[in-house]
């Protein structure tokens, strides 16, 4: 008879050598000998957990209980393997190009990170999965007792409460180990595929070992067999149509969406390829788990007592027929079934709670400076290690307070059912740019809470969580409302009925939510990188890496930054790494620095998503980027080409404003000027003409008439010849055509020769002099020197109104300069025609003193030709101009 | 006893020469010479015509015709305006501004005295 103490100690070895065949998996797959990790085989055999101790133990039962529904369960998955494995592929690519670790990172993810959606998943995969957990917990349970009961040795049944318990706690140590060694971006796990592909090997083989002892060792052959079944009541199970086909949608939604068939399908998947032989091997696979169901059902029913659980006929047929070591056999392979799939589930489970509840909380607490990569890291790897403890304690919690009993056969359904809502999301999220958020929200909400309502608190049975009354009557007695029988459509299979409702009305409030609703800018972006996820990446196995990404970060640096300065930063950090050429390795540092230098010209934002694209397995092409880059490159020399055009305008325009403003002055300064020449040339003719047409009309003027009309007209006449001889001079002067003519001479000389010519002697002005400071030589043009002095002295002999009149001329040294003052003792000019009194015509006082006012001008024009200047010197008492020479006229004779 | 005439012009020949013609022609003539006190000057000598000129010292004859137009005793004064400025826009801002005769010097002695017997008629 079986020993249970063998079995503890057989269960123990096996456990040790999962152990052994995790740890030499990791530290191959670490030392970068885990080729034959990757084989497509290890996928398919991963896949497996898929059939749990549920299916193991349960098929058998299902079919005693229901028949062949219990194919419902593998034909679902084979038609998604074998018909939509293009569909699957799609979610493989994407799951790589976006680095998905869960199916709520999917599902968030491709609605614009919202962070909702994924604590929303997070939350239904969590309540999805607790009860399967359970159930897993349950069938170990239910294998030891099964053993137990049949140990005569074992006087006391075994405590199937410390059994699970044992069970759980070796489990969750377990999947610490090795489902948290390793922080790695893909979130794979080398060593738990590795245990789970030998632990679905067992399973395999367990069962098919109990098919062919019970068709050969007690059914007595294929023949024989057969016509037990056809004799039994299974033969005879009528098939509901609708059950099946709601069955077998709902197996194929929950084998895409289930936590942990995501996890092995999409997250630990190494080359999509895989999926080719995947598509036929694992129908493969379900086939040959599901070949002996029916026979050994019927076996079982015959040969095992009434009232047998024939959920345990897997394992008590062998021991009724005293297989001890087939039924260890078969115990090992039932405890591989239910440890593989909690392994992977708390695996999935514990990276969905702790990146998506745990990590966002915790960086919110902990503030913006915690953001250090040790820290981060120390604090994912406890908070995935407590998550996955504290699944398998709601799982073992679940487990006592259902009490173990039947109502978990049901669970298994329940499960899919739940984990289901997710598909409208999941499928609308790849194929349908226009599903948003909003939309996603609506669905799962809406799927959730129909679930809960008509099959997951039914599910406990009548008058636990809902009372008999709810059940019957619906809520206050609203009949539609009834949770199996909603709207009003009663008599169908609560499971159908909810699984139809459910996913119904999940799918329409997905649909209509993101049809009324606006996706955010993200949101756009992300979804057409789900759904064209195909047409933006390339092959990921074609895509090499290190030294090819190195050269199309060149490449995009080149078209970003400018040939030269790109291949200049390439250069030394190739340099810098040791190595020649232009293609330094893709190291962090490298790319920090050039996300850096890029975000210079394209902003930061642009600069690191097209880093990270290049380096992230693009999921935008690098001819995408390229594209982009040329644009950027030809938008920026357009601009630049733009602004030096606008700014040349613009200075254009300045200048031909400038020269407009000078003309239009010039010309009003030249219709002022023709009009004061005009005045001052036809004064003195208007004299001249009226007293000469009165000389010449009136006959009888007296001699002293005469003589003084032809004085008048003589001087007027001599005036016009004087203004004619200014403007000419001004001119010549103006014009810079005046030729100098410098000689050497001494400055009083020249002042002698200007009293004299300015005829001030006897005149009644007095000039005062010092003809020591005088005694300066000079070399310069004497006689236009001497003209503006001549101006100087006329105009106080004209303007100074003392009584005494009295011009001083004071010469003294400034610094280099020669200084000559010219000051009189009138009131002076008043200070506001100061300013004006060097301009063409402008006269200062109201008097008439003859002048056309060119005086000044001509003196400013002449200095100025000179090299010195004349100004007006203000606070002298009286008109005061004040002369300077450089010092060169000055010392140039000495 | 002749028509007043009042000359305001502040070129001391040409007020000889204005003077000349005219007491010779039988008009009764009085001088002024700057703009300043112009109107003071009108005022007080009520004459029957006034000879302007517009570049005067103080203040332009332009100014000093918009104020004689504006006044009532003066409005219909006949006004001749003389102007040594003998562009076109010096003709039509006088005519604007109301003078009775515009003429630029130089001028002829004829000339002047035919415009003022037909600006005041004996």
């Amino acid at each position: 008879m079986a020993s249970l103490n063998v079995l503890i100690v057989v269960c123990l070895l096996y456990v040790a050598l999962l152990f052994a065949v995790a740890f030499m998996a990791e530290r191959a797959a670490l030392m970068g000998q885990g080729g034959w990790l990757r084989s497509p085989v290890v996928y398919t055999l991963s896949l497996s957990i898929y059939c749990t101790a549920w299916t193991f133990y349960g098929a058998v039962g299902y079919a005693a209980r229901s028949g062949l529904e219990y194919l419902t369960i593998y034909i679902g998955p084979t038609l998604v393997m074998v018909g939509w494995w293009w569909g699957l592929r799609k979610l493989v690519r994407i799951g790589r190009t976006q680095r998905i670790t869960s199916v709520a990172d999917l599902i968030s993810s491709r609605y614009g990170k919202s962070n909702t959606l994924a604590v929303f998943v997070t939350a239904l995969a969590v309540i999805g999965t607790t009860p399967y957990i359970a159930l897993q917990l349950q069938s170990v349970t239910l294998s030891f007792a099964s053993f137990a009961s049949a140990d005569p040795n074992s006087s006391v049944p075994a405590d199937s409460r410390s059994t699970a318990l044992w069970v759980a706690v070796g489990l969750a140590l377990f999947t610490i180990l090795f489902g948290t060694r390793n922080l790695d971006a893909n979130e794979r796990h080398h060593g738990v595929v590795m245990a789970i592909a030998l632990e679905a090997v067992v399973k395999l083989f367990a069962l098919l070992a109990v098919g062919v002892f019970v068709v050969w060792g007690v059914g007595g052959g294929i023949g024989e067999t057969l016509a037990r079944i056809d004799t039994s009541e299974i033969g005879e199970w009528q098939m509901n149509g609708g059950r099946w086909a709601g069955l077998t949608m709902l197996s194929a939604a929950a084998f895409l969406t289930l936590p942990r068939m995501f996890q092995v399908l999409v997250v630990e998947n190494e080359d999509e390829q895989h999926l080719r032989t995947a598509s036929w091997a694992f129908p493969t696979y379900l086939m040959l788990m599901s070949l002996f169901v029916v026979p050994i059902a019927v076996v079982g029913l015959e040969v095992l007592p009434a009232g047998s659980n024939p959920d345990q006929f897997v394992l008590t047929v062998p021991l009724s027929q005293g297989q001890d070591k087939l039924a260890m056999l078969s115990f090992l392979g039932g405890f591989s079934s239910a440890t593989s799939m909690v392994i992977v589930a708390a695996i999935a489970l514990s990276t969905m709670v702790s990146n998506h509840v745990v990590m966002p909380i915790w960086l919110r607490l902990a503030g913006g400076g915690a953001a250090m990569a040790g820290d981060v890291r120390h604090v994912v790897l406890v908070a995935r290690r407590v998550s996955i403890a504290v699944i398998l304690v709601l799982g073992y919690l679940y487990y006592r307070v259902s009490g173990g009993g039947t109502a978990l056969a049901a669970i298994g359904l329940v499960s899919f059912a739940g984990v289901a809502q997710f598909l409208p999301a999941l499928m609308g999220g790849i194929f349908w740019r226009g599903a948003t958020r909003v939309g996603a929200l609506a669905g799962l909400s809406m799927g959730f809470v129909i679930w809960c309502y008509s099959l997951l608190l039914p599910s406990f049975g009548e008058g636990i969580l809902m009372s008999e009354a709810l059940m019957t009557q619906g809520p206050w007695g609203i009949a539609w409302l009834r949770p199996q029988a909603l709207f009003g459509i009663s008599g169908m299979d609560p499971l159908v009925h909810a699984v139809l409702w459910s996913l119904l009305l999940n799918t329409s409030a997905f649909i209509l939510g993101s049809l009324a609703s606006f996706p955010h800018p993200l949101e756009r972006l992300q979804g057409a990188q789900f759904v064209n996820v195909f047409d933006h990446s390339g092959n990921p196995q074609s895509w090499s890496g290190g030294i090819a990404q190195s050269e199309d970060l060149m490449i995009m640096a080149q078209r970003m930054m400018g040939a030269a300065q790109a291949q200049a930063l390439f250069q030394a950090e190739a340099a810098r790494q040791g190595l020649g050429g232009y293609l330094p390795e893709p190291t962090p540092e490298f790319l920090q620095r050039l996300e850096r230098e890029l975000s210079g010209s394209v902003g930061a934002a642009t600069a690191h998503a097209m880093v990270s694209q290049i380096m992230g397995a693009a999921t935008v092409s690098v001819e995408d980027l390229l594209a982009v880059a040329d644009e950027t490159a030809q938008m920026m020399e357009y601009s630049s080409q733009l602004e030096a055009k606008s700014a040349e305008l613009t200075r254009t325009a300045g200048q031909l404003r400038e020269a407009n403003e000078k003309l239009t002055q010039l010309s009003v300064q030249k219709d002022a000027f023709l009009s004061q020449i005009s005045h001052e040339l036809r004064t003195p003719m208007t004299s001249i003409r009226a007293f000469s047409e009165i000389l010449r009309d009136a006959p009888d003027l007296s001699a002293q008439e005469l003589s003084k009309y032809a004085s008048i007209i003589h001087d007027e006449a001599l005036r016009l010849t004087r203004l004619l001889d200014d403007l000419l001079d001004l001119s010549v002067l103006e014009s810079g055509q005046v030729s100098l003519n410098m000689r050497d001479g001494v400055l009083s000389g020249v002042i002698d020769h200007a009293v004299a010519a300015a005829g001030v002697e006897g005149a009644g002005l007095i000039i005062r002099r010092d003809r020591l400071r005088e005694n300066v030589p000079l070399h310069t043009d004497l006689d236009r020197l001497a003209q503006v002095f001549i101006n100087l002295i006329a105009n106080a002999q004209k303007y100074c109104d003392a009584p005494v009149p009295v011009l001083s001329i004071e010469v003294s040294r400034r610094g280099d300069d020669l200084v000559v003052d010219f000051v009189d003792n009138g009131t002076g000019i008043p200070s506001q025609a100061q300013a004006l009194v060097f301009e063409k015509f402008s006269r200062v006082s109201d008097g008439q003193a003859g002048g056309a006012g060119l005086g000044l001008a001509i003196c400013r024009e002449i200095m100025m030709r000179l090299g010195g200047a004349i100004t007006y010197l203000p606070g002298q008492g009286g008109a005061a101009f004040r002369l300077s020479l450089p010092a060169r006229v000055a010392l140039a004779a000495q | 006893m002749g028509k007043h005439v009042l000359v305001i012009e502040d070129e001391p020949n040409i007020i000889e020469a204005i003077s000349f013609i005219l007491m010779r022609d039988g008009w009764t003539v009085d001088t002024h010479s700057n703009g300043h006190d112009a109107l003071d000057a009108v005022a007080a000598r009520a004459p029957d015509l006034v000879i302007l000129d517009v570049m005067l010292p103080g203040r332009s004859g332009y100014d000093i015709l918009t104020d004689l137009r504006a006044a009532p005793e003066t409005r219909d004064l006949p006004v001749l305006m003389l102007t040594a400025r003998g562009q076109a826009k010096d003709r039509e801002l006088a005519e604007r501004l109301g003078a009775s005769r515009f003429m630029t010097k130089p001028f002829s002695n004829a000339e002047v005295l035919d415009a003022l017997r037909a600006l005041v008629p004996s």
